[in-house]
């Protein structure tokens, strides 16, 4: 916005002919769009700086103001305090059995679904497509309160059961539609071809589209992992007992905890770098997938 | 799989009739379709267990008063009455969800895509810029709440500190009623990234040809933008104009660790109150009826966007 404010000074000043000049007006506008993104980085990037910044700080420059950027000392102690003031290797073991099932649940189910969808063609199919698609526009919070109820009928409370065996049933529409949508890119020449040497339907989907669809799973397990990590109205209605708590939960409960007298703003902040590290890691590994994902989830719709 | 086995026996029931099923199963379309909903089979339990089930259970608790302790008892529609007639907070709330997404959902929308356009102008640096714009929306929704509370604190927070550079004294942005919500809308335009990655995929994706042929026409790059990109453009704006007004009225976290609903409920977002009267007040039967009632709100404002907005959609193909 400031570069815009500067352009518009600059261009009452100067002579017209300076903007007669095509190759200048297309320079300068280079110019505009460079400095627009720049700032736009800044300020994308600044709540970052700002985290990293105080998870490293003694906590009296926490509360400093201005703002120290640089601290002084950079204390790495506090993510070890921080880390260790709740039983965090217990919440990261916890999340990752979430999300080892999940993992399984959804690449196992989803895909499996999604040969049906896309590679077979029965009556009522487009049907059944349908309600796939109307149940990913269906919030979750509707279902969440009769959900919580059935659970604790089945005695599933404290458990990781109601937050990973809904996954086992075709693994949510996007999922499922994700898939679909890289089964129908394969020719079918290639289903036919193995049909004429007697090859079952379900030999097709296993020997021949799940090998081929390594990206697709990629791309989903990326996902997967991703809410299985973040996820947090989930547990927070299912799980009680501290023992079992997940990341998301222990930081969450972190903040009420450490708040008593005053917040430990420097805890907190080296608790949610840790809780973000592993999936920047993530990303920065697989940018190929995630980029690929977002766009396949958004563009077919 | 019981849907399989009882197409065949639709105009039939006899005896004589089982040599013909069989032969059906054994036809190419009977095949196809054992071997579908053997496939999809999983889905279709899905659907019963997790979404008909519970909808179901829903719907018959908006009639009860229930505790989950206490036996229920049927109080008619007492729940929807109690709703439309004696809970100013299922008003606010309501108020308080849809200003969130009336602002949030349109400013999103605008400068994703416009981020969008600028970095599809063959920049240099493109993917450095698309991974920064991106990384907001993968912070775990916990992180970033934690992270906003603090940035949003009144003495030390860093929107104030960038403020008082342009002169603007410090708010108190989550103690001040007024100023509570607007600063979780700024928070949720960080996350800009994610729909500004499926906008930059779609600008990819649009062939030159059009350009081109608009430039023989004399279009300049404002003309190029109405004329050309708009429309090739309006499937995926309005798919992320749809996901985005379906995610907003569900907007849970940032209200309910940052604010927890203040001050003086100015925060209160429906899905946080549905929450609450579920699982804190243990009021059942009440918040089937929200949750039922949010259903219908969803519906009809994407159906309103379906049939306005939806009837400008240039479709490809």
């Amino acid at each position: 916005m400031i570069a815009e404010e500067n352009q518009r000074s600059t261009m009452s000043s100067t002579p017209r002919s300076f903007w007669e000049n095509t190759t200048n007006r297309r320079s300068m506008g280079r110019l505009v769009i460079y400095a627009i993104l720049i700032v736009g980085a800044i300020i994308m990037i600044a709540p970052f700086a700002f985290l990293i910044s105080s998870s490293l700080k003694v906590e009296t420059q926490v509360f400093e103001y201005p703002i120290r950027w640089i601290p002084d000392p950079v204390r790495w102690m506090n993510y070890v305090e921080s880390l260790t003031y709740k039983p965090f290797h217990i919440y990261f073991k916890n999340t990752m059995i979430i999300a080892l099932l999940n993992q399984i649940a959804i690449l196992g189910t989803a895909s499996f679904c999604a040969y049906g969808f896309a590679r077979i063609e029965f009556p009522g199919r487009d049907f059944w497509f349908g309600v796939a698609l109307a149940t990913m526009m269906l919030p979750y919070f509707v279902t969440m309160v009769p959900q919580f109820i059935i659970f604790s009928r089945l005695g599933w409370m404290d458990s990781y059961l109601p937050l990973t065996v809904p996954y086992f049933f075709g693994g949510g529409a996007f999922n499922i539609f994700l898939f679909r949508q890289f089964f129908r890119t394969f020719p079918e020449e290639l289903a036919d071809a193995a049909r004429i040497d007697g090859c079952t339907e379900f030999g097709i989907y296993w020997r021949i589209f799940v090998p081929l669809a390594v990206p697709a799973f990629i791309t989903v397990a990326i996902f997967t992992f991703m809410f299985s990590w973040n996820d947090f109205i989930g547990p927070l209605l299912y799980i009680n007992t501290p023992d079992k708590f997940t990341v998301a939960i222990g930081l969450a409960t972190y903040r009420s905890a450490l708040g008593v007298g005053r917040t430990r703003w420097d805890l907190l902040m080296a608790a949610s770098v840790a809780m973000t590290a592993p999936i920047v890691l993530l990303f920065f590994i697989l940018q190929r997938y995630f980029i690929k994902g977002v766009v396949m989830t958004g563009i077919k719709g | 799989m019981n849907k399989t086995l009882d197409m065949p026996n639709q105009d039939s029931g006899g005896k004589f009739q089982l040599g013909k099923i069989f032969h059906w199963f054994k036809t190419p379309k009977g095949r196809r379709t054992v071997s579908g909903y053997f496939f999809i089979s999983p889905f279709i339990l899905g659907v019963l267990c997790w979404v008909v089930i519970p909808a179901g259970v829903a719907a018959w608790l908006v009639f009860q008063d229930w505790n989950m302790i206490k036996p229920a008892h049927f109080v008619g529609l007492d729940n929807i009455r109690r709703m439309f007639f004696e809970d100013p907070l299922f008003w606010k709330s309501l108020k308080i969800t849809t200003i969130f997404t009336i602002t949030s959902v349109p400013l999103s929308l605008i400068f994703s895509f416009s981020l969008a356009l600028l970095i599809n102008t063959k920049v240099k640096g493109l993917a450095v810029f698309r991974t920064i714009f991106y990384l907001p929306s993968i912070m775990p929704a916990v992180a970033s709440a934690v992270l906003w509370a603090w940035i949003l604190n009144t003495d030390f927070g860093l929107l104030n500190a960038v403020l008082s550079y342009f002169g603007i004294p410090k708010v108190a942005w989550l103690q001040e009623t007024q100023w509570a919500l607007p600063a979780l809308i700024l928070m949720s335009l960080w996350s800009v990234g994610a729909a500004m990655i499926i906008f930059l995929a779609g600008l990819q994706g649009i062939d030159d040809q059009y350009y081109e042929a608009a430039e023989i026409d004399g279009a300049g790059s404002w003309s190029k933008l109405i004329h050309v990109t708009i429309p090739m453009m309006s499937a995926v704006i309005f798919f992320n104009l749809i996901m985005g007004i379906i995610n907003s009225f569900q907007v849970f976290t940032a209200g309910f660790l940052i604010t927890n609903g203040g001050p003086q409920n100015s925060t209160l977002f429906y899905v946080l109150y549905l929450y609450r009267n579920g699982f804190q007040y243990l009021n059942m039967g009440y918040a089937s009826a929200l949750a039922w009632v949010l259903f219908f709100i969803i519906l009809i404002f994407t159906g309103i966007i379906f049939k306005t907005v939806g009837r400008q959609v240039y479709y490809q193909e």
